[in-house]
């Protein structure tokens, strides 16, 4: 644990110490910013929520996730120093999870950064904060889902575009899995792999969230697929250290 | 560095490869290589470009797995008991990779921490590891503004920082000024009677320096495995280049 601990705090330390972390945070502010006030028609709808704004982070973080995640381990390769940190007494695992850690905390900062939304919606009305809290687990969720991916495929390859374009392809097709569209032409298809895609789908049990729904269901399937990214990503650094 | 463990000890092996083999694809790098290193023991580790140096270290550190045998540094197998392992290890990577965003103190207060120290511990090992290498004028600096030399620096600091009982240090030297190259020779002059050291170089020059023994690799087998003295004497010249070519090109022509 303290291992991992160490690891996540130097990953941290570079976000802060590189322009990473400004520019990610500025333009996901901005991003955020702008699609809820605008495109989500916050002042319009007339109503005490977030629900624009929640509406748009699964979008705005499958585009900006990729891009953290990206350099993960393509730069440890880049740099030679992936041979350095994995000749030191410490297990892949905990190198895996260390990185990990990092960009998970640093996208939370990113959102706890965006309070002035629950200011604001709670200086113009009475929004139930509960629902709002429950939204935020479900986003803090989602950036942890997108992150897993994204890691995974900074590990598979050495090429830090490939690895973005790769994410954000899976993150777009665990994203849409549930839509009406994808899911109607599965089911005239092929009727199992609808009922997979249903199941699978990312959107749907962020939803639940964003609706004050908290539900073990949803958390079990977080946690799995995290840990089923995780995983992946474990062999891959184990399989393709040394290329 | 003071004196350690008693005088009349018997010299220990604490580095033992076991017939290791490596293969990429149809070409094979390392060809069933095994020696054994005992404490006190400065091994050179010698060969022409691509002979299988590199790769042979990779695997006694545990970042390359082999495709067949094993390491075990101080009875740790490589393999099965990795971290253990890699506790007694000091070890330099072809290049000696940093993390160039990190200052340098910064950069060994990590590798200390990983190492398992804390409190006021860490602080002198740290402290002792820049010292050293002579580290202190440049502590603050990010690893990125340094010179190649003291990027080398940084990279011996973060091996030696542990006080490991086996040093492997892949091409200390490469790239470094002739009062560089000195420094470091000294520095592993100085710290080799406690630990089993390997050390890879084509500088023929620094086997006579600082080697108490020499193994030459070709195509991925040892061709040779003595003295540095013993090894001057195989040609009629006495010089070690002209051993050196006899072996490697000779070796090419028969395989």
């Amino acid at each position: 644990m303290r291992n991992i601990l160490t690891i996540a705090d130097r990953e941290l330390a570079v976000y802060f110490a590189t322009p990473v972390a400004t520019v990610f945070i500025v333009i996901f502010l901005i991003l955020q910013g702008t699609l809820t006030f605008n495109l989500g028609n916050f002042f319009e709808r007339d109503q005490a929520d977030l629900s624009p704004f929640f509406t748009f982070i699964p979008w705005v973080f499958l585009l900006l996730i990729p891009a953290i995640t990206m350099r993960l381990w393509a730069e440890e390769r880049r740099q030679g120093t992936i041979e350095l940190l994995l000749t030191l007494p410490i297990t892949q695992w905990q190198a895996v999870l260390g990185k990990y850690l990092a960009a998970w905390l640093f996208c939370g900062i990113a959102l706890a950064l965006t309070f002035p939304f629950i200011l604001t919606v709670n200086y113009l009305g009475r929004p139930d904060n509960g629902v709002i809290a429950s939204g935020y687990v479900g986003s803090l969720l989602i950036a942890g889902a997108f992150l897993s991916v994204g890691a995974a495929m900074s590990a598979a390859t050495r090429n830090q575009v490939i690895a973005f374009v790769l994410s954000v392809a899976i993150c777009f097709l665990f994203t849409v899995a549930s839509y009406s569209l994808v899911a109607d032409f599965l089911s005239r298809n092929t009727p199992i792999l609808a009922e997979v895609a249903r199941r699978i789908a990312v959107l749907d049990r962020f939803q639940d969230f964003t609706r004050g729904l908290v539900s073990a269901r949803d958390i079990i399937y977080f946690a799995t697929f995290i840990g089923f990214w995780l995983f992946v990503n474990t062999v891959l650094v184990e399989q393709r250290k040394a290329d | 560095m003071g004196e350690r463990g008693v005088t009349a000890e018997q010299p220990q092996t604490l580095i033992e490869i076991d017939s290791l083999t490596k293969r990429f694809g149809a070409f094979i790098a390392v060809d069933n290589v095994s020696f054994t290193v005992a404490k006190g023991e400065v091994l050179g580790f010698l060969g022409p470009n691509g002979a299988g140096k590199s790769t042979t270290m990779r695997m006694l550190a545990g970042f390359m797995i082999p495709t067949a045998g094993t390491a075990r540094i101080c009875g740790h197998d490589v393999q099965t008991d990795s971290v253990a392992a890699r506790r007694e290890l000091g070890f330099l990577p072809e290049g000696a990779p940093t993390y160039p965003e990190m200052a340098v103190t910064g950069f060994l207060r990590f590798c200390a921490k990983i190492r398992g120290y804390k409190g006021s511990e860490l602080n002198d090992r740290v402290a002792h590891a820049l010292s050293l290498t002579g580290l202190q004028g440049v502590r603050l600096q990010p690893v990125e503004t340094l010179s190649k030399g003291f990027k080398r620096r940084v990279g011996l600091a973060q091996a030696l920082l542990h006080d490991p009982p086996v040093l492997v240090l892949d091409e200390p030297t490469d790239g470094l000024d002739p009062n560089q190259k000195h420094e470091v020779r000294a520095l592993i002059q100085q710290m080799a009677p406690n630990k089993a050291n390997v050390i890879s170089t084509h500088i023929l020059e620094e086997v006579d320096a600082v080697c108490t023994r020499a193994i030459i690799i070709a195509n991925g087998r040892i061709v040779a495995d003595a003295t540095p003295a013993e090894l001057e004497r195989r040609h009629p010249s006495g010089k070690l280049d002209d051993v050196f070519r006899t072996l490697t090109i000779q070796n090419k022509d028969a395989a």
